[in-house]
């Protein structure tokens, strides 16, 4: 039955994966790739799953597409990173039933450490790759993956950016089709990558590619559309929908199959038009190979390199203008009222500790008024980039801070690393119970799986002690004693771990008893502002304001100011 | 009229109902049969970083992003990101600030709040009104219906 739904790039990818018989997934939490997973969670028949980290969830992905079944991995642009061991080799064993990747990459670093473009990641591992401009596109091209996995014996990537994922239209879906697993038969020569079979498996694969080449010239993805023929566009993802508002009557080479590129189509089309451009965002992809056939083209210059684009700026880059980047003027975000997360900053910045941090709702702590997290590079670097300062910074100054989805994800193995190669230093694991950043999705160290069911629960503080870590104890994130015992911890001569316990305010929102505002006493010091909690501010008169509703009574404030006026309820 | 792609950008903070406003519009635009497209950009919203919505629906929408100086309607839930914000209405654009602050200083639960400003929207858009109901219901998956559907007629009759 067809029916028009308005559904985001992420959901539409979802619902044309369920619809092409999808029984598989797997995911690790990540902005704007989460809702991919949590739509498919909703389906009894797709076994959905989150992963501890991408590479497991990789992994998972392909062993069930070699078991026979329609399977397929999402993750945002920077988990890719994480899985790209297994996804490099898998372009060489191939599939069993069709197996899609899904990167979902994040220009303008809305929620992101960098804003790589991982359409180089089709170039570099030899894979093909969709890359739809919108939800409808995206609902088309995950089926139309699926197929083109199962005819080419390949995994087939599709890239979403943030504004095609987390953008709504009007999709027009249907039902599902039932699929036939593939049988699974033993294949060594398939599935076991030593060079011997790895060899023979790259010159298999490089002819594959000389025949998906050959898909891509045919593909209903890659559509000439000739109508003023002064001007020409060649343009993918969002990138075509900006120049199509921009310049409404040029004509455009649209590339939806963009890996491998289909030259003869390129050629033709660059022949057709008197002036060519290529519009992309990010890096240049398109660019540098369509200059590379010979072809003469004008494109951006390099400052649009960086961030995002508009309609606005792809009339700038033909008009041959620079991009001047301006100031960010949005509203910082900020640690929720009573995130316990915010205590133990305040400790560490008292203690003056030099903090590696780690990824997720806390890295908000590197910023004003705060500023007590000092390195933040990827998943689970906190623990090794802590091992390495503690060595040569001393131990005593320096305290490592993970979250515990974070450090299920990559950060166990740094702790064994750490104690491995000998490491003395604290580790302090911000226990509470949720992955918060990408919208509360569970982990196993909340004990429920994606579909809500119970499971078995990871018990942190066993697994530190297993890893290694000589002593490992547990606090109370808001215990008065919190500042004393980092500081105990720190001067130890030993490998330790702190687990800071609290629940996270968006999975209980409980309230303790607010503190008291004694406004006579207070002598506006600012001392409670450098804990940047939101429900308390100075008022327009410049006098210090408490918001009572939205306080928690989480009390830090009340320990922060040294006069009395903010007390805590006895 | 129909031709015409209509621009509407909702801004504000974290937690506002912001998300769930643009989405009703965009949902009852759908079922009015428009082609229709909603982006959002709030980089940690839940923590009360800045949020917008970009809506536009008409006949065949091009680009999910409404440009500086092209919204018909601003739609804000924030002094200060109205400020901000101004500056994306076009030359004969509405802006229903002021609807906000009436809403604000009047309304006793402020969590209808955005209900009440679709209602003041809804008067300026060629969306018919069984669209709109339909979209409430949709929106608000039956939460609290009763109350969200009047207070949305409410707005619409009153003025
Ligand atoms: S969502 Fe949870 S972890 Fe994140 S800032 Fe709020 S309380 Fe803290
Ligand atoms: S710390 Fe105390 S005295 Fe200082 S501004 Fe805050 S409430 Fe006032
Ligand atoms: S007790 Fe102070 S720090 Fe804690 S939530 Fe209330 S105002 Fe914020």
């Amino acid at each position: 039955m067809k029916r028009i739904e308005l559904l985001s790039g992420d959901e539409a990818l979802a619902r044309g994966a369920y619809e092409a018989g999808l029984k598989f997934a797997a995911s690790y939490p990540g902005t704007p790739a989460t809702e991919i997973l949590e739509y498919l969670a909703n389906f009894d028949d797709v076994d959905a799953q989150w992963s501890v980290n991408e590479k497991t969830a990789y992994e998972t992905a392909l062993g069930a597409s070699i078991a026979g079944v329609r399977s397929i991995y999402s993750s945002k642009h920077v988990g890719v990173n994480v899985a790209m061991d297994p996804l490099m080799t898998s372009a060489y064993t191939g599939i069993g039933g069709g197996f899609v990747i899904v990167t979902a990459d994040d220009p303008q670093l809305q929620s992101s450490q960098n804003e790589q473009d991982n359409r180089f990641i089709a170039k570099f591992s030899k894979l093909p790759m969709f890359e739809p401009s919108s939800p409808s596109e995206a609902y088309k091209m995950a089926k139309a993956a699926f197929d083109l996995s199962e005819r080419f014996d390949t995994p087939v990537i599709i890239r979403l950016t943030t504004r095609v994922a987390h953008t709504k239209e009007n999709v027009e879906t249907g039902d599902r089709a039932e699929t036939e697993n593939k049988p699974f038969a033993v294949n060594a020569a398939k599935y076991v990558m030593v060079p011997g079979h790895a060899y023979k498996k790259h010159i298999a694969l490089e002819a594959k590619l000389v025949e998906l080449q050959k898909y891509g010239e045919q593909s209903e993805f890659n559509i000439a559309e000739i109508n003023d023929k002064s001007m020409g566009i060649i343009a993918d993802g969002t990138a075509y929908l900006y120049a199509k508002e921009v310049f409404p009557n040029a004509s455009f080479l649209k590339l939806g199959f963009v890996y491998p590129f289909a030259d003869e189509k390129i050629k033709r089309f660059a022949k057709e038009v008197k002036e060519l451009y290529v519009i992309e965002e990010q890096d240049p992809f398109i660019e540098e190979h369509v200059r590379g056939l010979g072809i003469v083209l004008k494109a951006k210059d390099i400052s649009y390199r960086i961030g995002e684009l508009t309609p606005v700026l792809v009339k700038e880059i033909v008009e041959g203008k620079i991009k001047v980047e301006k100031a960010a003027d949005a509203r910082k975000p900020v640690l929720c009222p009573g995130c316990s997360h915010r205590s133990v900053f305040y400790a560490l910045k008292k203690l003056k500790a030099i903090v590696s941090g780690d990824i997720g709702c806390y890295t908000l702590g590197a910023l004003k008024p705060l500023e007590a997290l000092h390195t933040t590079v990827c998943m689970g670097a906190s623990v090794t980039i802590m091992e390495s300062l503690s060595k040569y910074l001393g131990h005593d100054k320096v305290v490592g801070v993970i979250g515990d989805s974070t450090f299920v994800h990559s950060g166990i193995t740094g702790l064994v690393d750490a104690a491995y190669n000998q490491a003395k230093g604290l580790l302090i694991i911000l226990d509470n119970s949720n992955t918060a950043m990408t919208g509360s999705q569970p982990n196993p160290s909340t004990g429920v799986n994606a579909k809500g069911k119970p499971t078995k629960k990871l018990i942190l503080e066993e697994i530190c002690k297993a890893a290694g870590a000589d002593i490992v104890e547990t606090i109370n994130a808001f215990d008065k004693n919190l500042q004393n015992k980092i500081k105990e911890l720190m001067s130890k001569e030993s490998l330790c771990v702190l687990i800071a316990r609290f629940p996270c305010r968006m999975i209980e929102r409980g309230k303790m008893v607010a503190p008291v505002f004694n406004k006579d006493k207070c002598i506006v010091c600012g001392a409670c502002l450098q804990i940047d909690c939101p429900a308390i501010y100075k008022n327009m008169e410049g006098k210090i304001t408490h918001d009572a509703f939205l306080c928690t009574g989480c009390n830090v404030c009340a320990s922060a100011c040294k006069f009395n006026a903010l007390q805590a309820a006895q | 009229m129909r031709d015409k792609v209509f621009n509407i950008l909702f801004c504000g903070t974290g937690g506002q109902g912001i998300l769930t406003a643009a989405e009703i519009v965009s949902l009852a635009a759908v079922y009015d049969g428009y082609h229709t497209k909603k982006s959002e950009v709030h980089g940690m919203a839940q923590r009360g970083g800045s949020v917008e919505s970009h809506v536009r629906f008409g006949k065949l929408v091009y680009s999910p992003l409404i440009e500086e100086g092209s919204a018909d309607f601003l739609v804000s839930f924030h002094k200060g990101e109205h400020d901000r914000m101004k500056r994306c209405l076009c030359a004969n654009g509405v802006d229903l600030f002021a609807s906000f602050e009436e809403a604000e200083k009047n309304m006793t639960n402020k969590k209808f709040i955005n209900t009440h400003m679709l209602g003041v929207l809804s008067k300026n858009l060629n969306i018919r009104a069984e669209s709109w109901l339909k979209a409430l219901e949709a929106g608000f998956k039956g939460k609290f219906i009763e109350e969200n559907r009047k207070i949305f007629l409410e707005a619409v009759s009153k003025g």
